[in-house]
């Protein structure tokens, strides 16, 4: 609650909201103790007085009423009858909505029925029908509006009801013998009562400005008692001749209304989690770059890392995603880099065409070169013309991927599109001829269709057949078989190979499955805590795994005819990449760690075409061939 | 696609019979008997009779019930008393006017707050951003009655730009160009409220897809940021945006009772105002169906519109 507190009060709007309105609730609720001019007592000969005219400070009304006096009684019975509203409209709803969850069945049914027939009014309508009905007056303008706000608050507390309803403590005092109207008042009341609140502070604002709007209609208070609404109602007729009887009780109105909007507002932001983590931030089309120094390029092979650091900031927190990951691609070559979650593979596959969400995400240092071209210092111009043409993405989950509303045909031309003039005929007839690529059957007849009509592994081929489409020099396949089943997993894997040997295809592939590996990749990188530790020739490795963590992680592998071997899982957790400790990140997992792989980092020791971070290797890596 | 409409129509009937029996329980909720009410207390007890018979009020309250739905059907609404003319007739000719306001002003919110939305979610927490979120909160705060009256003394009595009110000038108007003068202030007073909570919800909804995995896919693919947002992220943003606008028709259509008075608009609303006032009964029964139906069948309409935008809606 306090913390809460502490949040609203942050938010400047909020707080300024807050202080209006306390101002003039205060005013209202003082009203009768300040030494006000009566405001019924009419004077025709001091008629249409303008502001700050001696005695009348906001001048007076068609009457010689004082208007300042008139504003604040105005404004007291305004606040009134919108609280008012507001607490009949929260009790019964929430009354109606409580018993609806809590009930189910059919109660819910025939009483939700009738809250569906309520809302199918246009709101002001059915005010106006009650108050028809009861005939035009201040206290049945406020059960008009009491009455139309009734659904939405039954609504509301309904769902809320209905996600407790089913929780343990409740079912535990049902069996403790518990009566319903007990259950009911003791265990479902108190857990729906701040929902109701906020809703009430949400819609209380549009109360106090609904009964203002029948009153202005003169369906709410009549004379010679006066809301905010009959006041601007009463004024009107003088409008072009003294606008201030007008401006002064508009004004509150919309001073009211607002400041309780901005406190409404205040709540809800202090309230909902997911604007306070940032999360609903709205990422850059390219990830921010803060840099200080560019290593040069070492290589003129098509991609090539150097000491890539990508970090996720999140308030004062720094995620160390990747850190310091140098890794070569030549032309034609796969290369594997595989890790468990959370061990940066796939930060450092999107960081390399700037993909990584940001905010949070900040490339901090290192560079991708591309045929000897910076990718990371990149302008967004030129990032934007590579993306899909020179290199391309295959993503994890192809129902997540591809864009729900559109036929994969019209997203296959897009790609294509977006970086030739090609003319819409010739583009509908290479989509078709892609997704015939990627074998998918019918071809003709699937380009029409949208990605929900299509299985996992079909949808997987158009996400290839998407990186296809400008046939890139390079594919970055973040886990592409991830989400499939096993059987498609394989034809997925075929598939990719037989591209790759056809058109002399890059391909850096993302996984955490070493049997992926075995079957694709000339070289892998093995990734721990945003490092590689591990990297060499796929055969090689297989053979002679050389960091224990290498080895660990292909012990997990189950082994098809290997049944009596038992597999094994790596004992504890990765660390952290907020809090990684200063010596080897996998020495507090690591059956061989000694005191000196605590102490200080461990630098990756190259030799041959293998490397691999470690003190104490489990196999030496000298000997290996190139 | 047909079939769709048909079972949206069919699944109508409920809603709209739920609306005739609504109106009618309020109706009947008249304290004391009504025949007095609307006649006044100094009324001779035969007219108070006749009255009762012609709302047919001596018969039980279901029977009556079905006498005026019945009747409905076959399009008679009744007698207004206060016009002496038959309810359908004045409200068809009264709702013209409204459409035409309420419609004008449902096209610029629905444009204005998506356009002003898409912006603010596009340059979030810049210059654009924070100038459109403080324009949509004052916009949503400031009622519209109001705001009115505020345009009419500054565009019409102090800059002369547009006249004060009606739908047409009395002498030499009755053209397009007369309708759009007379048009340009009570749509835009009415839009102001739903455009403000159109733009907020369209950033919010864009903001959400924004994160979405597509958009990434979008970016991967080469997709300019224009292309990114107006065609990827609106695209999908619109299924949570076109409930929105559904919802805010309602409001539009019915915050065009506050409107038509301001600007003496000849309208349904205004027409309603004047039934309560003067407790013509059987105008505001029927006015009230009346507008509520085609709300519901503009509803209905918006579903189609949602069903043609998403695909995996079951058509």
């Amino acid at each position: 609650m306090i913390a809460f507190l502490r949040l609203l009060a942050r938010n400047r709007l909020a707080a300024a909201g807050g202080i209006v309105l306390a101002l003039v609730v205060a005013l209202a609720l003082l009203v009768p103790i300040l030494p006000l001019q009566p405001p019924d007592v009419t004077n025709t000969a001091d008629r249409f007085q303008r502001p700050f005219t001696e005695g009348h400070l906001l001048g007076t009304d068609h009457l010689g009423r004082d208007l300042l006096s008139r504003l604040l009684w105005g404004t007291r019975l305004s606040l009134a009858v919108g609280t008012a509203a507001a607490v009949i409209a929260a009790v019964i709803g929430s009354a109606i909505g409580i018993v609806a969850g809590y009930f189910g069945g059919r109660v819910d049914n025939v009483i939700m029925r009738g809250v569906d027939m309520l809302m199918a009014f246009p709101y002001i309508l059915l005010a106006l029908a009650i108050v028809a009905a009861l005939g035009p007056g201040l206290l049945n303008a406020l059960v008009a509006v009491a009455a139309v706000n009734i659904p939405f608050f039954a609504r509301n507390i309904r769902g809320v009801t209905v996600g407790i309803a089913h929780k343990e403590f409740v079912d535990a005092a049902r069996l403790a013998g518990m009566g319903h109207a007990r259950i009911l008042v003791q265990e479902i009341l108190p857990n729906v009562v701040p929902v109701i609140v906020i809703a009430m502070s949400t819609t209380i604002g549009w109360m106090i400005l609904e009964t203002a709007g029948l009153s202005f209609l003169g369906l709410g208070s009549q004379p010679p008692q006066a809301d905010l609404g009959s006041m601007l109602g009463e004024a009107r007729s003088a409008l072009i001749t003294n606008p201030h009887t007008s401006v002064v009780p508009g004004l509150m109105i919309f001073v009211i209304v607002m400041s309780i909007n901005l406190l409404g507002d205040g709540v809800r932001d202090a309230l909902d989690p997911r604007l306070r983590s940032g999360a609903l931030t709205r990422p850059q089309p390219a990830t921010i770059v803060q840099r200080d120094t560019v290593p040069p390029a070492q290589s003129g092979d098509l991609l090539e890392l150097r000491d890539l650091e990508t970090q996720f900031h999140v308030g004062r927190r720094v995620f160390r995603a990747v850190n310091g990951v140098s890794l070569r691609i030549a032309a034609g070559e796969c290369v594997g880099v595989i890790g468990e979650s959370g061990s940066g593979k796939s930060v450092t596959a999107l960081s390399v065409m700037g993909l990584v969400a940001s905010p949070p995400g900040v490339i901090t240092g290192g560079a991708v070169y591309h045929n000897g071209q910076d990718l990371i210092g990149a302008p967004y111009r030129a990032l934007r013309r590579m993306r899909g043409d020179k290199v391309a993405y295959i993503f994890q989950d192809p129902l997540a991927t591809l864009h729900p509303l559109m036929k994969i045909g019209d997203q296959l031309a897009e790609a294509i599109r977006v970086h030739h003039s090609v003319p819409r005929a010739e583009l509908r007839r290479r989509a078709i001829a892609l997704l015939k690529d990627v074998r998918i059957p019918n071809a003709e007849a699937r380009v029409d269709d949208f990605p929900h009509q299509l299985s996992g592994g079909m949808r997987q081929r158009v996400g290839i057949a998407m990186a296809l489409a400008n046939e890139p020099e390079l594919i970055i396949a973040d886990e592409p078989t991830t989400a499939l089943d096993v059987t498609v997993q394989a034809q997925i894997l075929a598939l990719l190979d037989d591209l790759r040997r056809d058109k002399g295809l890059a391909i850096l592939f993302i996984t955490h499955d070493f049997g992926v590996v075995a079957q694709l990749c000339d070289r892998v990188a093995v990734m721990y805590a945003g490092r590689i530790v591990e990297e060499g020739p796929t055969a090689a490795i297989l053979d002679a795994p050389a960091h224990p963590y290498t080895k660990r992680l292909m012990e997990c592998v189950p082994e098809l005819g290997g049944g009596r071997r038992e597999l094994a899982a790596i004992p504890g957790l990765p660390p952290a990449v907020d809090d990684l400790p200063a010596g080897c990140a996998f020495a507090p997992r690591c059956h061989k760690a000694q005191d000196a792989c605590r102490a200080a980092p461990v630098d990756l020791d190259r030799a041959g075409g293998r490397a691999v971070r470690c003190l104490y290797p489990e196999a030496e890596i000298a000997g290996a061939t190139e | 696609m047909g079939g769709y409409i048909l079972k949206r129509l069919v699944s109508a009937i409920p809603v709209l019979l739920g609306i005739t029996v609504i109106v009618f329980l309020i109706m009947a909720m008249i304290p004391g008997d009504p025949a007095t009410a609307i006649l006044g207390s100094y009324a001779t007890p035969e007219n108070v009779e006749k009255l009762n018979r012609d709302l047919g009020l001596d018969k039980p309250l279901v029977q009556r019930y079905f006498i005026w739905l019945g009747n409905m059907l076959t399009g008679d609404f009744g007698t207004s008393f206060s016009l002496n003319r038959p309810v359908l007739d004045e409200i068809m000719e009264r709702f013209n006017a409204t459409l035409v306001l309420a419609g004008t002003s449902f096209v610029l919110c629905s444009l204005l707050g998506i356009l002003a939305g898409v912006v603010s979610a596009a340059r979030q927490y810049g210059w654009a951003d924070k100038g459109i979120t403080f324009v949509v909160l004052i916009g949503i705060s400031v009622p519209s009655f109001f705001l009115g009256m505020m345009m009419i003394l500054l565009f019409a009595v102090n800059l002369r730009w547009l006249p004060v009110s009606g739908m047409y000038a009395i002498y030499g108007g009755g053209d397009l160009p007369d309708l759009l003068r007379h048009l340009a202030m009570p749509a835009v007073a009415l839009a102001v409220v739903a455009t403000g909570v159109i733009a907020r919800l369209s950033r919010s909804a864009m903001l959400e897809v924004l994160r979405q995995d597509f958009i990434r896919t979008a970016r991967a693919k080469g997709v300019p940021e224009r292309g990114v947002i107006w065609r990827h992220a609106l695209k999908a943003a619109m299924v949570s945006i076109i409930p929105v606008l559904g919802v805010q028709a309602g409001f539009v259509l019915s915050g065009a009772v506050y409107i038509e008075i301001v600007f003496q608009w000849p309208g349904v609303g205004r027409m309603l105002v004047d039934a309560i006032l003067k407790r013509d009964v059987l105008l505001v029964q029927g006015g009230v169906v009346f507008v509520a139906a085609c709300y519901v069948m503009f509803n209905i309409l918006v579903d189609v519109a949602q069903s043609l935008l998403d695909p995996r809606i079951k058509t």
